[in-house]
């Protein structure tokens, strides 16, 4: 057996660093498993495939009921991954690692929220072209990805918190979309109303309250996991 | 090196710990012992600052638990009976992440030398999860002290381990050891456990009830020092060995 060397002498993580460490553990692990994108993708194809033949619409109204649905995928797949997320940190005893380390608790946050962010957005990229052909609808507007993007943020945002909360418990499974639906519902709602104006090319006065809205909400909801984050993984 | 004076820690109505004292000099190597649901895990649990306690104080190399948690966490290295690897992670690449968490400067030198340590340099680049569990453990030891910790806490490490895989690990705690580092585990495993630590301490019904060290208790009798403190529970450091 060799003896250990000392270590050469420490340099304070700063919290970016931290922060960019935990996304690029989350997605390096990720790439090998694929664990869970999979599973959201999966799920999230077959939610619009069922609204395809659940609702089966004329083509008039499908561009009315397509933010509807693609906001109802994205909050259910993204629900999948928050949980399973937060479950792998759990089930090895992987949180308390993270938590042993001495870096500021809000780069754990941070690091999960961009993780989770990430995988939302690669869903999100997938299950936008193969609506477009299954629902005969043109997606691609500039202003709509603006939306999605704002509120995959608010969602992951308070999904991450909830998550951490969640996942302590033998219930998480049932207790994240029980605690999360409701305080994401002024999310979902903004964005469903956003998404369907700028599809609908309405005029930026009736956008705007939901655009605004959106961005109130993403600021707060980030100010407060911040804020809290270090409470919630106290034991 | 560890300081703890009239430790409390309540779960709701449930008082696990009651005004518990220990004390750890610098480069000890303490065994806490004691049976399931003696507090072993909780107490351990509030030295590596992932448990607030109740009442009391602790203090680790001169700083306070919970005020100076970021401090103790820097200079503490943990090892549990769960790797608190990535299983899809390479072992490179799970020290690479703690290393950086730990901000450990030069660190691919680093991981290499705790690598050759912990005797897998040559699986570094497989997924930790195709390891054994006896090789997760000594690759958690490796992750423990990728940052030259003062003090090393295990908790349970020999769990779901075979006799060789104890055997391994066993060498690598004493190569830990010989360091100087103050070292606290706990553990069931009497006869393993005899052979590496320099105090013995009994924790049961929250409180330390008896503490010796191996020169009192002399060889081939921790066995019956563990049942006479645990059975006749007396106080600390009142036990006739």
């Amino acid at each position: 057996m060799n003896p250990i060397p000392p270590a050469e002498a420490e340099v304070h993580p700063s919290l970016g660093s931290t922060t960019l460490a935990i996304l690029w553990k989350d997605l390096s692990a990720e790439l090998r498993s694929r664990e869970l994108l999979s599973a959201m993708l999966v799920f999230a194809l077959l939610v619009i495939l069922i609204f395809n033949f659940a609702l089966d619409l004329k083509p008039a109204i499908r561009r009315e009921v397509t933010s509807g649905v693609l906001w109802a995928t994205f909050a259910f797949a993204g629900t999948l991954g928050l949980n399973r997320s937060m479950a792998t940190e759990k089930d090895r005893g992987c949180l308390d690692g993270l938590l042993l380390a001495p870096v500021d608790r809000s780069a754990i946050y941070f690091g999960k929220a961009l993780g989770n962010l990430a995988f939302m957005l690669v869903i999100e990229a997938i299950v936008l072209p193969v609506y477009s052909v299954l629902y005969n609808v043109n997606l691609f507007n500039l202003g709509l990805m603006m939306i999605i993007l704002m509120g995959s943020v608010g969602y992951v945002a308070v999904g991450t918190l909830l998550s951490t909360m969640s996942v302590q418990t033998r219930t998480r499974d049932m207790l994240l979309p029980i605690l999360l639906f409701p305080l994401v519902i002024p999310i979902l709602i903004a964005a469903v109303k956003a998404s369907a104006g700028f599809l609908d090319a309405s005029p930026w006065r009736d956008i705007a309250p939901w655009f605004n809205l959106l961005l109130v909400y993403d600021v707060i909801f980030v100010a407060i996991a911040f804020m809290v984050f270090d409470y919630v993984v106290e034991e | 090196m560890i300081q703890v004076k009239k430790l409390v820690k309540r779960f709701g109505p449930k008082v696990v710990l009651r005004g518990l004292d220990f004390q750890v000099a610098r480069g000890e190597f303490v065994a806490l012992l004691g049976p399931n649901g003696a507090g072993k895990t909780t107490f351990l649990r509030i030295l590596t600052s992932l448990s607030r306690p109740t009442l009391g104080q602790v203090t680790i190399s001169g700083y306070a638990l919970p005020a100076q948690a970021s401090a103790v966490r820097r200079r503490l290295g943990v090892v549990s009976h769960q790797p608190l690897l990535y299983g899809d992670l390479t072992a490179e690449e799970n020290l690479r992440f703690y290393a950086r968490m730990y901000g450990v400067r030069n660190l691919e030198a680093r991981i290499e030398q705790v690598l050759e340590m912990v005797g897998l340099a040559s699986r570094r680049r497989d997924l930790v999860r195709t390891f054994s569990r006896g090789m997760q453990q000594r690759l958690a030891i490796g992750r423990a002290v990728l940052h030259d910790p003062d003090v090393m806490l295990f908790d349970e490490p020999h769990t779901g381990l075979d006799q060789d895989a104890c055997a391994m690990l066993d060498d690598v705690l004493r190569n830990v050891a010989a360091r100087g580092r103050t070292v606290v585990m706990t553990s069931h495993d009497l006869a393993r456990i005899g052979d590496l630590a320099s105090r013995f301490d009994v924790l049961s019904g929250g409180k330390i009830v008896a503490s010796a060290s191996r020169d009192e208790i002399g060889p081939d009798a921790l066995l019956r020092f563990y049942r006479q403190s645990i059975v006749e529970k007396p106080a600390a450091r009142e036990l006739t060995i």
